[in-house]
């Protein structure tokens, strides 16, 4: 039996010794190509990729993350090229896509979570899938062995936050603002408690995300939580290169940085 | 009593986890308020003295004479309400139940813009602010209705992404909610969303087939033989039809936009689309073989979204309900045919069950009086339609 998805991310989390980087990649943009590059970049500083399959109706998602989805959608990225470039990240840190619920069931949750473990997909965030609604999925994804990632927010009760930590494996995404990817957060006494909270709820690790978009931030983070997660500040980073190699050159910068402020 | 939360399959939450305590309140606050009398007295009043329900049940004789409809044809007038559509009835109702529960801010999407107008004038009302999300082709298209949210204090957010319709409208609005979920309620417009909001629009809509059921039967002394209404997300469809689900003799017709026909684009989600999840909900849906969801098309932007209220999905799977469609075409000589014959302006949303009416006449007449809800009035309509007709105002 290989070891299930939630086993892999739960080592990363012992052996890391400090708080995990988890930067985000969207599949696709701006091009195959260039996001397969851009994850093998990040992998060098990285502890776990979330690499996104694009959806049409991105709720969870601001204006940074829904504008890079529909141009790798426009482009023509399909779920199975996504799925290929985690399997080319075999060798690195694990890799936990991030896709909506509707690309999951149109093909079927079991064959879906199937062909992701075939890539070596440790994980999967769903973010328009709240644990009361997950039954199915969960099971599929046990029986593929890849972790289903729950996601707590600050608008989570006690009670929930427990019912999460329930069922939860690999890791809790805790979502540091009330709103939407992109926005800005605050480390202030407000996110403090909410950390705090999640932790004495949830048995397995609290990544931090949403928000987050400078490595002294993720720094602040990082003494709270297990790790952090970028995502719209990488997208903002490619967006504004010039060109490709800048691009490359920015995202391998941008990495470097987080990753040296998380373990100094 | 407990609030739907599944219709078969169909309906469930499917959002983001920062709304499922707000989803969660709206629950607690619906099963408490739909039953309290302060609350129901409050809203009873306003549907007579400030929307005029009951609307009228009409005899459409000119045109049940022209389309051989012996046993009658009926209008149950929801186009007569304030604000010029059935959408007032679940605006008013939803904006009594948001001050009740201390929200300060009200949000909501609209396509046509007659939700949009019925949310700002239910807010206005009570004293609320309000923004409402609306795609700029809607805007476009609905520029009268965009003018009239202003003039009446709300703030119009024009949406660019996607196709600038319905859809992308209802995702940012959703993304505000989020954002702002604390202080804020957010007013669907149709049976769509999660729950608890299918349930609650359906149950604010049921009045329409409560009173045209009391109506038909005073009126003509028996139920219609069908009854059909047009179907969006399917909140005038819900309304009226919930009048007569245990009415197993009456046939229930929803008809969806065909758009440019059968090798063309359109909405028709029930008969052309396959499960899944848009805007919270698991029900029919314009989709990809990769679940991406597809871009719906109607003349009429109020039916031009790619998905459907989860409980239309249920009642088409039982077979309780049949869904057809009717095209932009078939449409827009209804709305002309019921402008020129009963002085009437529908909708352009309403025209296509008039289309059905006229064009599915045969089968409808066997089975008795047809009773259609004509759902708005066309006003909001006349600068496009009166391009797509040729009909202008130079001398």
């Amino acid at each position: 039996m290989p070891e299930s998805g939630a086993e892999r991310l739960e080592q990363v989390f012992r052996d890391a010794g400090g708080p995990l980087f988890v930067p985000y990649v969207m599949g696709g943009y701006p091009d195959i190509d260039a996001s397969r590059r851009h994850a093998q970049i990040l992998a060098k500083h990285a502890d776990i990729i979330e690499l996104g399959i694009p959806f049409s109706d991105p709720l969870a998602d601001g204006p940074t993350i829904q504008a890079a989805g529909q141009a790798a959608l426009d482009a023509g990225t399909r779920p199975s090229d996504v799925l290929d470039i985690a399997g080319e990240l075999r060798d690195g840190p694990p890799v936990v896509v991030m896709t909506y619920f509707n690309t999951v069931i149109a093909q079927g949750a079991r064959e879906f979570l199937g062909a992701a473990a075939d890539k070596g997909v440790a994980g999967i965030i769903i973010p328009d899938l709240p644990v009361d609604e997950a039954a199915e999925v969960r099971d599929a994804a046990r029986a593929a062995g890849v972790a289903l990632i729950a996601l707590a927010a600050p608008t989570t009760d006690d009670a929930r936050m427990a019912e999460i930590g329930e069922s939860a494996e690999g890791f809790v995404y805790l979502v540091a603002v009330t709103g939407v990817t992109g926005g800005e957060m605050t480390m202030d006494d407000r996110l403090r408690a909410l950390v705090d909270r999640a932790r004495r709820h949830i048995p397995v690790p609290v990544v931090v995300g949403f928000g987050v978009r400078t490595p002294d931030q993720a720094e602040q983070i990082g003494e709270l939580a297990d790790g952090v997660v970028i995502a719209s500040e990488i997208i903002r980073r490619i967006r504004d290169a010039p060109d490709a190699d800048s691009a490359d050159a920015a995202v391998d910068d941008f990495g470097a940085g987080v990753a040296g402020a998380l373990r100094p | 009593m407990s609030v739907n939360m599944r219709f078969g399959p169909y309906g469930g939450r499917y959002v983001p986890e920062t709304v499922i305590g707000a989803l969660d309140e709206l629950t607690e606050a619906y099963e408490r308020y739909r039953e309290d009398p302060d609350y129901l007295s409050e809203l009873g009043v306003l549907l007579g003295h400030y929307v005029g329900r009951p609307t009228p049940l009409y005899r459409a004789r000119r045109l049940e004479e022209a389309w051989g409809i012996d046993d009658g044809l009926w209008f149950k007038r929801e186009d007569l309400c304030h604000t010029g559509a059935h959408k007032i009835n679940n605006a008013l109702g939803q904006v009594l139940l948001a001050k009740r529960m201390g929200k300060q801010r009200i949000i909501a999407e609209t396509g046509a813009g007659q939700h949009g107008v019925a949310t700002a004038t239910a807010s206005a009302l009570v004293g609320l602010g309000c923004r409402v999300y609306m795609g700029r082709t809607d805007m476009q298209r609905q520029r009268l209705n965009v003018i009239r949210m202003r003039m009446l204090g709300a703030e119009v957010h024009p949406v660019d992404s996607g196709s600038g319709t319905l859809k992308d409208a209802t995702s940012e609005a959703i993304r505000d909610w989020v954002t702002n979920v604390d202080t804020t309620h957010y007013i669907i417009g149709s049976a769509v969303g999660p729950a608890p909001y299918p349930e609650i629009v359906a149950d604010l809509q049921s009045v329409i087939g409560i009173e045209s059921r009391a109506q038909m039967l005073a009126e003509t002394g028996r139920l219609p033989g069908s009854v059909v209404a047009c179907v969006g997300g399917g909140s005038n469809a819900i309304g009226i039809f919930r009048g007569f689900l245990d009415d197993a003799d009456v046939a229930l017709v929803g008809v969806e936009a065909g758009g440019e026909g059968p090798s063309g684009r359109h909405g028709a989600s029930l008969a052309q689309g396959r499960p899944g999840v848009l805007h919270g909900s698991y029900s029919y849906l314009l989709q990809d073989p990769d679940g991406q969801v597809a871009e719906a098309h109607s003349v009429s932007a109020g039916l031009d979204y790619p998905g459907v209220g989860p409980e239309h999905s249920h009642l088409r799977d039982i077979g309780r309900v049949s869904y057809v469609n009717a095209t932009d075409e078939a449409a827009l000589s209804a709305f002309l045919e019921c402008s020129r014959m009963e002085g009437l302006i529908p909708a352009l949303e309403t025209a296509h069950a008039l289309a059905h009416v006229r064009d599915g006449a045969a089968t409808l007449r066997a089975a008795g009086p047809v009773l259609v809800c004509l759902s708005g009035r066309g006003d909001k309509d006349v600068d496009q339609a009166g391009a797509a007709l040729g009909i202008d105002a130079s001398a």
